[in-house]
């Protein structure tokens, strides 16, 4: 885990204001009718793995606590913070994945994915549902429902968008070792 | 751009109060607003949320297009309850009394719409309170009271540098996507899902690419003016409190209280008057 230093404190910043311009000004259409895919959790992904999970934290809780601020229906908190448990999560399954240092091939990319999967399902199926029960007092089988569709637009988005950005990020990085000596 | 939040600036009482303490009163507040489910005392948050508006000089038209769109939500919201679980409030309250002399999985039960009216009622009163917060809370005054709540400057720190960031982030997701869509991507319902993720990542590649580069021009600069070498800081847009900031903390807290002794008393977070 890295340090909460100068840069991640920078990062956590931009971070945030990126989940935010895409959360807020990009809408794609996904084809169901007033839903959008949210592009900016394949962005947190990215952050959370290159900068670790203090980082993914907290721009997933600033940026998304923007989003609803600036929307002006209300926080939703439940939602702001499991936001926040998929930057969590995605930073500390890709811990030491080392893309910072140009390392990001086809294992990484399986890796990346199997843990966005796991963090999308934790976030969206089980922590927004169980924290709408616990503060709306909403039925079950409805947020759950909801939780599923989120958890599986995002999944798609993330998996598409963080690992292509993923790729793209570590192939700018000169890899050790890719200086010789001349002979 | 200068709409980007809904900061409206104009005299009043609750424009005076300091940002920390506008804050900490939206967070004891949502926490009441949240804990309870007894209507009489949600109706008593709703329409002191409501007079708060007159007092902070906010009028109805300035949030009517935030309301708008918190009404949609909430009507699609209480819908996909009733059509999914339409016994949720006999569940609740343990009573099942048919109105109408219907019956059936959707005949309409008093205790259901009693649960769709508090369902109601818990937004009505939080909602007013944020958009209160949103329209009287100058957004970087917002960062410095985060430090006062004894968040770690570090953090308020990057609250304050995202608020910069924002701006020109926007702004370059803009040209970048000006110039990706003169080289020919379709972001639009014409091209297929996939194709769609594809050319938003060919807008996002260059946009995270700037982006690293800034946080690394960014955290040099902070370097190099060694940010983060005293423990504390200090805040432009930081003020002190008066007597106003402590009273209305402490008209926050007692909400708090009693929303807790509420839970006591009806022996739950449900209000019952069915038994």
């Amino acid at each position: 885990m890295k340090r909460f230093g100068v840069k991640a404190i920078v990062a956590t910043a931009i971070g945030a204001a990126l989940f935010f311009v895409l959360g807020r000004f990009v809408a794609i259409p996904s084809g169901i009718p007033d839903t959008n895919i949210s592009i900016q959790y394949g962005i947190l992904g990215f952050i959370a793995a290159v900068f670790g999970p203090i980082v993914g934290v907290l721009a997933g809780l600033i940026g998304h606590f923007f989003i609803d601020f600036s929307f002006g229906w209300g926080v939703w908190w439940s939602w702001v913070i499991a936001s926040a448990v998929f930057g969590l999560l995605a930073g500390i399954g890709m811990n030491k994945a080392d893309i910072d240092g140009g390392e990001f091939g086809k294992a990484g990319a399986i890796r990346f994915n199997i843990v966005q999967i796991i963090a999308h399902l934790i976030s969206w199926v089980v922590v927004a549902p169980v924290l709408d029960i616990l503060i709306y007092a909403e039925p079950a089988n409805k947020v759950f429902l909801q939780g599923l569709v989120s958890a599986g637009i995002n999944i798609v988005a993330t998996g598409i968008v963080g690992t292509l950005l993923c790729f793209a990020y570590a192939a700018t990085i000169p890899k050790k070792g890719s200086l010789k000596e001349e002979d | 751009m200068v709409n980007l939040f809904n900061y409206i600036d104009r005299p009043s009482a609750i424009h005076r109060l300091t940002g920390a303490t506008k804050l900490i009163c939206l967070l004891l507040w949502s926490f009441a607003a949240m804990y309870t489910y007894d209507t009489r005392f949600l109706v008593v948050l709703s329409v002191t949320g409501i007079l708060l508006f007159a007092v902070g000089h906010i009028h109805l038209s300035d949030v009517s297009f935030m309301l708008g769109f918190t009404f949609a939500f909430l009507v699609i919201n209480s819908i996909a309850i009733y059509l999914l679980s339409p016994r949720h409030g006999t569940e609740i309250y343990g009573t099942c009394t048919f109105l109408f002399g219907m019956s059936g999985r959707y005949a309409p039960t008093a205790e259901q719409l009693f649960y769709h009216l508090n369902y109601f009622l818990k937004y009505l009163a939080s909602i007013p309170i944020i958009l209160l917060f949103v329209s009287t809370t100058n957004p970087s005054e917002f960062a410095a009271s985060l430090n006062r709540i004894h968040v770690p400057y570090s953090i308020a720190y990057a609250v304050a540098l995202a608020l910069r960031y924002i701006p020109d982030v926007q702004q370059q997701y803009h040209e970048i996507s000006q110039a990706q869509q003169a080289r020919g991507i379709e972001m639009s319902r014409k091209a297929s899902l996939t194709r769609r993720l594809k050319s938003a990542t060919s807008i996002l590649i260059p946009l995270i690419m700037s982006s690293m580069e800034k946080i690394e021009i960014i955290s040099n600069a902070m370097e190099l003016r060694s940010f983060g070498k005293n423990k504390k800081r200090t805040w432009y847009m930081e003020r002190r409190f008066c007597a106003a900031d402590i009273l209305c903390i402490a008209a926050c807290v007692l909400l708090v209280a009693a929303a807790v002794a509420l839970n006591f008393i009806n022996g739950g977070r449900f209000y019952n008057p069915f038994i």
